[in-house]
């Protein structure tokens, strides 16, 4: 049977060539950087050398690279000095999301900023949220749902102001920047001189790099305390002996992604265009999610209304055709989508959202694979379905069904728990 | 993919789908495999038995019912045709808007509750989720709440046989308050009715009869009218 992977904002497969280059650091080159001897000064330059060339793909000091176990990181700002105000979205991965309302339990203020239906964070909105204590920002650079792409170097200009009246202010607290840049790794400029970020976070497994590895950019005279103690690895900032082969997988992959990133951007914009353009002519009520064009080049995601993600996942998975949903019923916590949810569609859209993210390996056979299969599914399921929703519905469609059941209901235009 | 028709009992598990499915993460807590579904599961999930090709529409079934799931958002919708001599099942119709599991429990409550030329309603509002599970292999254990739902609509589409037939005391109601007890209208059945857009007591009374026997209840329902409509569209 065919095997089709569109699920490449999940995880990519590793690269042979990073592969490659991982290979000595396991059994050959195994020595703890740590270690004075001949093995140690082998390891600590392989990392040396791999914080180098990160450092010279995002133009940033070798110093101000920190590795890290993949995009998911904690802001260890020091509260010392007392809790402040931290800005940020919406439609954060939960590796940010989850941080921030854990922060927000141990009484850090958060202003969760709204976004536009397509997905996008208003520069203004985001000036207007800052306070004079606000401490921190942090908008991701590309959405890893709807692969909608935030203005980051217009936001980065407005800390820069923030950050000059609050000098002529006397305002003494400074205000950092973070993005997290895993998705967008590959597909946009990490060029940090454009970005104005001060932080910036980014995967390893999401760039046909090793798994469980990533790295933080802290841009100098940012303070952080430290995560978790020990041998005060990594700047103190992430203790526990380095990941030498993943590292020096992360470094390998990050620049083959860079040196790659143009032209595989042309060539699956254009596909990404092609499956959108097929998908939304060929399955009636299928709708895009995100940004028609401010979109990552590999991201595709609709909501074919009336019909339950999980179910198609399963119907497409004994096809070979490996895609995602932001179902409620394949998320741990049965919640759906939350970023589909902050677009202002009803659950129902996020019931019925499938991400199609292409990759390396993805061809226009492939799609045309998906195209032949994957309309009868559709039929099928909605012949399933009792649900009937129209395009541009804003209310859920059965409300009466969850009566006397708590649910959370909206109707008329308001959200009940 | 053929549709498995109306009252197919397939005795055998029908075929895998070609190269089948990945094993997922999931251990079966009852059968050990490692398989995300078992092949009861996914036999039914492939080939759902009596579901409802064209659009359920309550007035053509004995009795109706639709639940909705708090806990994920899946919807199903049930359809009965009963015996009144014997109180037995005679056909049970399903669709809804749900994941895997929901889709395969369904199928298999309405085998159950159909097969061997019907259950009487009493026996099958004692088939419980776990009946079901049993009868498919088990389901992984975040997956449980999806079987659920078949047992919901069916218990729904049964109090509403009972109240088309006039036996209001033989209606079973859960987790609410009764508030007209001469026909076993509960706060949830009027918070439904003003869900489904009925705005005022005449409203509410075309769909439920409720306090039409019984005056003294006017006032009670009409302060819940008031109060969902205000819930829901203040």
């Amino acid at each position: 049977m065919r095997e089709v992977y569109l699920d490449c904002a999940a995880t990519t497969p590793l690269d042979p060539r990073v592969k490659a280059a991982m290979e000595p650091y396991w059994d050959v080159s195994y020595g703890n950087p740590s270690a004075l001897y001949r093995q140690g000064r082998l390891a600590k330059e392989a990392v040396d050398q791999a914080r180098e060339r990160v450092a010279r793909i995002l133009h940033c000091r070798a110093d101000e690279i920190i590795f890290t176990a993949g995009g998911t990181a904690m802001f260890p700002f020091d509260a010392a000095q007392g809790k402040r105000h931290l800005i940020t979205t919406a439609i954060e991965h939960h590796a940010g999301l989850r941080s921030f309302e854990a922060l927000g339990r141990e009484g850090w203020e958060v202003t969760y900023l709204p976004v536009s239906e397509d997905g996008l964070v208003g520069p203004a909105a985001v000036r207007a949220a800052i306070r004079p204590d606000t401490l921190l920002v942090s908008v991701m650079y590309a959405n890893n749902e709807v692969g909608t792409i935030q203005p980051l170097a217009e936001i980065g200009d407005i800390i820069k102001r923030v950050r000059k009246e609050r000098g002529a202010a006397g305002n003494q607290l400074p205000i950092y920047f973070h993005s997290d840049a895993s998705q967008a790794a590959g597909f946009l400029d990490l060029d940090l001189s454009k970005l104005g970020v001060d932080l910036l976070s980014l995967n390893g497994g999401k760039i046909y790099g090793p798994k469980g590895v990533g790295a933080l950019f802290v841009r100098s005279g940012v303070r952080l305390k430290p995560i978790f103690h020990g041998g005060g690895q990594e700047k103190n900032l992430r203790s526990g002996t380095e990941n030498i082969p993943g590292i020096v997988g992360f470094a390998k992959a990050i620049e083959i992604a860079e040196a790659e990133r143009e032209a595989e951007s042309v060539r699956l914009t254009e596909l990404r265009d092609y499956l959108i353009s097929r998908l939304t002519t060929e399955i009636p009520k299928t709708v895009l999610n995100g940004h028609p064009v401010e979109r990552l080049p590999n991201n595709v995601n609709v909501s074919v209304l009336d019909i339950e993600g999980e179910a198609v996942i399963l119907y497409l998975d004994a096809k070979g055709i490996a895609i995602s949903t932001g179902s409620a019923c394949t998320s741990t916590t049965l919640d759906p989508s939350h970023v589909i949810l902050a677009l202002g569609k009803p659950y129902e859209y996020a019931h019925s959202s499938l991400r199609f993210t292409l990759g390396r390996a993805t061809t226009k056979e492939d799609l045309d694979y998906v195209m032949e299969v994957f309309p009868p599914i559709v039929e099928k399921l909605r012949v399933i379905s009792p649900v009937k929703m129209e395009v541009g519905q804003t209310t859920i469609s059965h409300p009466e069904a969850f009566a006397g059941q708590g649910a959370k209901v909206k109707v008329g235009g308001k959200s009940y728990k | 993919m053929a549709m498995a028709g109306d009252k197919v009992h397939h005795s055998n598990a029908a075929p895998i789908p070609e190269g089948g499915l990945a094993s997922g993460d999931v251990i079966n807590q009852y059968t050990g495999e490692k398989w995300y579904y078992s092949d009861i599961v996914k036999d039914h999930f492939f080939h759902p038995r009596n579901l409802q090709l064209e659009d359920l529409v309550p007035e053509r079934f004995d009795a109706f019912g639709m639940v909705g799931s708090p806990a994920c958002g899946d919807m199903m919708s049930m359809g009965l045709k009963i015996d009144p001599a014997t109180e037995t099942i005679k056909e049970l119709k399903w669709k809804t808007f749900g994941c895997g599991s929901a889709i395969a429990a369904t199928s298999m409550f309405s085998v159950m509750v159909t097969e061997n030329g019907g259950m009487p309603i009493e026996e099958a509002r004692n088939v419980r989720p776990q009946h079901i599970m049993e009868r498919l292999g088990g389901l992984p254990n975040r997956k449980i709440h999806c079987s659920v739902l078949a047992d919901k609509a069916f218990r729904k589409a049964v109090n509403d046989y009972f109240r088309r037939t006039g036996q209001h005391e033989r209606v079973i109601v859960e987790g609410s308050r009764v508030i007209d007890p001469k026909l076993n209208i509960t706060d949830h059945d009027i918070e439904e009715a003003v869900l489904e857009g009925a705005a005022d007591l005449d409203a509410v009374q075309q769909k439920l009869k409720v306090g039409i026997g019984s005056p003294e209840i006017i006032a009670d329902v009409e302060q819940l009218i008031r109060f969902y409509k205000e819930k829901y569209y203040g």
